[in-house]
């Protein structure tokens, strides 16, 4: 029953970086926005939906305020950061990921600073169900973006990704599609956030943290760029290929630093033999 | 069609174009020649608002365009190649095409012949030669709704075989009434298909006229090959 129970939970943190991870690839794959704000959207996402069901608000209202939250924090950063590209678009957004963890830890009236939240609604009592729900909204995250890339605004996202002054010449307005992309992306890491909130009902400012970046990166580049079935791909392998390490005995000292060297082969693989990850639309050589 | 009104840019103390006026008339080929650092593609660069004007003013159709955002200036009609090729290359030939318009493969392949591109729809950007991404860039610009076509030297690095097709594609257009402004250094093919030429030297309009009547200007072999 243990180990089912532990697969369950697999499942679910799967569902919930599907979405992260699905919706960085919009932004970074499909528009080529090299966004390491992600986390910081996710954080939002989650401190919103937390700080709302605790005060009583409904739960899926406290989720849609989540995702609502982290879809305008993503188009309030992009707006200033639009007209910056590459290296420091990425600063930017790393910053915007370090300033909300600040503000999580020192922002204590609100949200009560490095001790967290605890007691935050779970989505269902029991496991299964959540697995269900979690399952369902990734699912339909990544059908919604797998829609989105193949419409109009997606491929326009694209063109500007692969050549800003063309897709101007077409007439494609890229600062609003860049505003769009990064909305959009923020609102479903939001999603994400609240369903992390929700699941493992106490969050702290950790939750801002280095870590989860390195993860969803890992995933994108794996997977691949620009395809919503390498984000999905990329998230299971990632997941679950330090898991096996659990079983051999390795002290939890051990465990950690192995699970990054893991990430760190796995990605010098990829860029080594095959650049454009899994299912990549995107040279990343 | 395009009216350029006493136009300047100067970067830092270098003056790339000062004090330039011309006239693109409508349903013909104008071709603007002139040595290097004549100025002729920041002009371009300008009336498609890629580069901002520092004095004067840009009228597309009568309209000031002068200082508006390029998206808006392509939205005005007009359609633009570059130098080198700009194509989005980890998309496929449709997907370059469609992000100029909407629209069926049908009409998709039917501008592709237009323009005598050998291959199919489905082909990666990246993977096409370099004649055939100039033969791409002029399709999308054609599918573009557009009322003047900027060609920036189409016929730069391409071999001979598609030198003579891109002449063919450009009068066939000029026939179905595009009008076309074409920056080009390759002198026998602009005399041999334009029906109006503009003469750049030092940032400003040296002269224009007919080819015949250029060719014969002594101040255009001066500005090539020095007094």
């Amino acid at each position: 029953m243990a180990f089912i129970n532990y697969l369950i939970h697999l499942g679910i943190l799967i569902g919930i970086y599907t979405i992260l991870v699905v919706s960085l690839n919009f932004a970074v794959g499909f528009t080529g926005l090299l966004n390491l704000g992600h986390v910081g959207f996710f954080g939002i996402g989650a401190y919103v939906s937390a700080l709302l069901a605790v005060s009583g608000v409904p739960l899926w209202l406290a989720i849609l305020g989540g995702v609502i939250a982290a879809g305008i924090a993503g188009v309030i950063l992009a707006i200033p950061t639009a007209r910056l590209k590459g290296d420091y678009l990425a600063l930017a957004t790393l910053g915007f990921t370090f300033i909300m963890g600040s503000v999580a830890r020192n922002w204590t009236d609100v949200t009560r600073g490095a001790l967290g939240i605890p007691g935050i609604p779970r989505l269902a009592a029991d496991n299964v169900v959540v697995l269900a729900i979690v399952g369902v909204l990734a699912v339909i995250s990544c059908f919604i973006f797998r829609r989105v890339g193949q419409s109009r605004f997606g491929r326009a996202c694209q063109a500007l990704r692969d050549d800003e002054l063309a897709a101007k010449m077409l007439g494609k307005n890229t600062f609003a599609h860049k505003i769009g992309a990064m909305g959009l992306s923020a609102a479903f890491a939001g999603l994400g956030g609240a369903l992390f909130a929700h699941y493992i009902t106490f969050i702290d400012p950790s939750i801002f943290g280095f870590g989860d970046l390195i993860l969803l990166f890992s995933a994108l580049i794996v997977g691949g760029l620009a395809s919503v079935r390498g984000s999905w791909v990329g998230t299971v392998v990632l997941l679950l290929l330090p898991e096996p390490l659990r079983f051999i005995g390795f002290p939890s000292s051990v465990l950690g630093p192995a699970r990054e060297m893991i990430f760190a082969l796995l990605l010098l693989l990829i860029l080594l033999y095959r650049p454009k990850g899994l299912f990549g639309e995107v040279d990343l050589s | 069609m395009i009216r350029v009104q006493k136009v300047s840019k100067h970067f830092g103390g270098v003056y790339a174009v000062e004090d330039c006026s011309m006239d693109i008339k409508e349903g013909i080929i104008t071709s603007i020649i002139g040595p290097n650092g004549a100025g002729k593609t920041t002009l371009f660069n300008m009336i498609c608002g890629i580069v901002s004007v520092d004095s004067g003013h840009i009228f597309i159709d009568g309209k000031n365009v002068t200082g508006l955002p390029a998206y808006r200036i392509a939205r005005r009609g007009v359609s633009r190649t570059f130098q080198q090729a700009h194509l989005f290359k980890n998309m496929t030939v449709r997907d370059n095409l469609r992000a100029a318009r909407e629209t069926s493969d049908v009409e998709l392949s039917k501008v592709l012949a237009k323009v005598h591109f050998p291959l199919g729809l489905d082909v990666r950007a990246s993977d096409l030669s370099y004649g055939q991404t100039r033969l791409v860039e002029i399709a999308r610009a054609l599918l573009k709704t557009h009322k003047v076509l900027m060609l920036d030297e189409p016929t730069a690095g391409v071999n001979p075989k598609v030198r003579h097709e891109l002449r063919e594609i450009l009068l066939n257009l000029k026939k179905e009434g595009n009008t076309i402004v074409l920056i080009e250094h390759d002198m026998e093919f602009v005399m041999g298909i334009s029906d109006e030429v503009i003469v750049m030297a030092q940032g400003a309009v040296l002269t224009r006229g007919s080819p015949s009547k250029v060719q014969s200007d002594k101040r255009v072999l001066e500005a090539y090959l020095g007094k």
